[in-house]
């Protein structure tokens, strides 16, 4: 049973078809990449994946450790260990990283029905979990995401990603506005969380990522649909030669450009 | 409806006549002359109505139509210690003193020793000790149309608390006005007067709280007035968690001298009908005035904050962030008036309204009202009105907070804004608890939570 098994899957928003027909499937210990030029779709298959409502699933469908995804709630998900890094993480003033995080990390524990982490055993945890993204304790005291630099934000989604341990973790655009030094400690910090037993899901426009995350399978997605997968070195032909060639083999035709999302 | 105005104006005039009567010859005082000009005022127009502009958005006829009976009995009409637990400070508060029915306790209150140069005393006993001191600051108290209900205060006026602080003199710890309405089943109105005085370059923070025992049917009909003297700092924190069923008028005016420091922090979570007004004049330069608020309903409560800041000297600053949480049919009134005098130039004032709709039917109305008469000022004003972000709202369910959760936590985030600039910690805890349990399933839930 594959981890993470999607078919024919068609979505939109306001009756607008983003996603025309995605399958693919991903098995425990992989790592996938999601490649596309902008307006791909790239953004609304992480969306639909998180349980993001603003999205309508009109055909398929998605089984996720043998279990219909799609009929769950965002936060059932996430319980079952689905996790997405945000594209554009959101800033909530008023309310604690570390209040939030300790409040999400006991729903999915009480969830896999273990104890809940109290106030002490959760900063021990924190403590060991900041190391892997080098994040500055200061930003743990801090309200969600505000007022945080590109770069702390995305650093905030790996480190959530460590506290709460997903099996699997799917990266929307993490490497957007990150310089390389960022991209690099990020990519560290997934690649020290990645086990056999998790997959991950890179959602990226450009290929530098992956010279750090190093993806089994490389999918190409465009107006909606994967027109090739491929290993590692797909991505190094995208690097090189573009999309345009791929249009060209897929028959995608090159004006229409879907709205992005 | 105008025999039933009529109605209501002799009602109060026959009490006031009754109250008069056990005065006891103690009619013939300058308090009692200033009671009799408040009683007229009252006679002469009765409780405004809709057509009145500022009170266009809060129908006073319900309570214009119950027969409140002043509360002047002096007993503790069998309030007891048990009663109070969970409304006290205890050891985060200088001295409690605590009301029933708009009168001073002596069993209930707790009043150690203060340094020299403070003192905390209930009004009656101020007013017997030294009643031209008391006088003094009572006549400067200023009664707008827009307040009226506060003339009928000064009418009954006979009790509340009197705190002073001397010149340069400084409390750390809060003094705490606690006042506790009886479940007497008749409907009563209780008139607390408070008078807080800050010297010279005194500092106090003053907590005064209004708490129920019961869901009986009351009004609480309080007039505040704060003077702080040149570079004095003082803190004003009021909360109120009173009976589904009760009524609040509040008027709380604070004089500022030059460059004292105030700041007032308004909570309103209970109350059927709760109208606030709460001024502020400069009256020196570089005053710094901050008026905070927040109100939480549910139901069919109606919840008017009207505030007035007067710039009336120059370089003074005022920030003002009120804000609402509003579901059922609850209703939300904020008017924020705003004058800036001719010569208060290099005024520098702010006000911001925030109102969190968490259902359909709630509603609110906020008008802003600037007059602005000086060229060299800085005003800013806004107002704004939403729901809970969707997209926050997601981002804590894509990490496993079930729905409600999420949005407990983020209208508790909103709230929060207000509750953590509140310096005194144990209310701040208290309001915390409050609101933990309040906030029920992403819903405010029932005003009946108000009892304890």
């Amino acid at each position: 049973m594959s981890l993470l098994e999607v078919k024919d899957l068609h979505a939109g928003v306001n009756g607008n078809e983003i996603l025309t027909g995605i399958s693919l499937s991903v098995e425990a210990g992989e790592v996938h990449a999601i490649m596309g030029p902008n307006g791909s779709g790239k953004s609304t298959l992480a969306g639909v994946l998180a349980g993001r409502e603003s999205y309508v699933v009109t055909r398929g469908e998605v089984r996720y450790q043998g279990k219909d995804l799609l009929a769950m709630a965002p936060e059932e998900r996430a319980r079952e260990g689905l996790f997405l890094a945000f594209q554009y993480p959101v800033e909530i003033p008023g309310v604690s990283n570390m209040y939030f995080l300790k409040a999400a990390l006991n729903a999915i524990r009480k969830h896999r029905g273990e104890d809940e982490l109290d106030a002490i055993e959760f900063i021990a945890l924190v403590k060991k979990r900041m190391a892997f993204v080098d994040i500055d304790e200061s930003l743990l005291q801090r309200p969600v995401n505000e007022g945080f630099s590109g770069g702390e934000k995305k650093r905030n989604e790996i480190f959530q990603m460590a506290v709460l341990e997903p099996r699997l973790a799917i990266l929307d655009e993490t490497d957007s506005g990150l310089d390389i030094d960022a991209l690099r400690i990020v990519a560290e910090g997934v690649n020290k969380l990645h086990a056999k037993d998790k997959a991950v899901v890179v959602v990226t426009h450009y290929q530098r990522l992956l010279n750090y995350i190093v993806p089994d399978v490389v999918h190409v997605l465009m107006d909606g649909r994967i027109v090739k997968s491929g290993g590692r070195e797909l991505a190094l032909k995208l690097e090189e030669k573009g999309y345009d060639w791929l249009r060209d083999e897929a028959g995608v035709a090159q004006a229409q450009e879907p709205a992005r999302s | 409806m105008n025999d039933g105005r009529a109605q209501t104006q002799e009602w109060y005039a026959a009490k006031f006549a009754q109250f008069e009567k056990g005065l006891n010859g103690g009619t013939s005082t300058a308090l009692h002359g200033l009671r009799r000009a408040s009683m007229a005022k009252f006679a002469a127009t009765g409780f405004p109505t809709t057509s009145h502009e500022e009170w266009r958005f809060t129908n006073l006829a319900p309570l214009a139509r119950t027969e409140f009976i002043p509360a002047l009995a002096g007993d503790d009409a069998g309030v007891t210690h048990a009663d109070l637990e969970g409304s006290l400070l205890g050891e985060g508060a200088a001295a409690e003193v605590v009301f029933v029915d708009g009168q001073w306790s002596p069993n209930l209150s707790a009043l150690p020793s203060l340094p020299p140069g403070i003192r905390v005393v209930s009004l009656a006993q101020a007013l017997r000790q030294k009643p031209d001191e008391v006088m003094a600051y009572l006549s400067r108290h200023v009664i707008s149309d827009g307040t009226l209900p506060a003339a009928l205060n000064t009418a009954f006026l006979h009790d509340g608390a009197f705190v002073l602080l001397e010149d340069g003199t400084a409390l750390d710890r809060p003094i705490h006005l606690l006042f506790v309405a009886s479940a007497r089943p008749v409907p009563f109105m209780t008139a607390p007067r408070i008078v807080i005085v800050a010297g010279k370059e005194a500092r106090v923070t003053i907590v005064e709280s209004y708490v129920s025992l019961a869901n009986n049917v009351y009004w609480t009909n309080a007039v505040t007035d704060v003077f702080a003297g040149a570079g004095a700092v003082v803190e004003h924190d009021t909360l109120q968690i009173e009976s589904p069923s009760a009524f609040h008028t509040g008027a709380t005016h604070f004089q500022l001298g030059k460059g004292s420091v105030v700041a007032s922090n308004a909570i309103v979570l209970g109350g059927l009908l709760v109208r606030n007004t709460v001024s502020a004049v400069f009256e020196g330069e570089d005053g710094e005035c901050t008026l905070n608020g927040l109100a939480v309903a549910s139901g069919a409560q109606l919840v008017d904050n009207h505030t007035i800041i007067d710039h009336a000297k120059p370089k003074c600053t005022s920030h003002e962030l009120y804000k609402s949480i509003l579901d059922g049919k609850a209703r939300g009134v904020f008017n924020g008036k705003i004058f800036v005098r001719q010569d208060a130039q290099k005024t520098d004032a702010k006000q911001t309204n925030r109102t969190l709709l968490l259902s359909d039917e709630a509603t609110i109305d906020t008008k802003p009202q600037l007059e602005i008469f000086a060229d060299d000022v800085k005003c800013t004003h806004g107002a704004a009105v939403g729901r809970l972000n969707d997209e926050q709202v997601f981002y804590l369910r894509s990490r496993g907070l079930d729905e409600a959760a999420a949005r407990d936590l983020l209208t508790f985030a909103f709230a929060g804004d207000i509750i953590r600039r509140i310096h005194v910690a144990p209310l701040r805890d208290r309001l915390t608890t409050f609101f933990r349990t309040r906030l029920q399933q992403g819903r405010v839930a029932s005003e009946d939570l108000c009892i304890p």
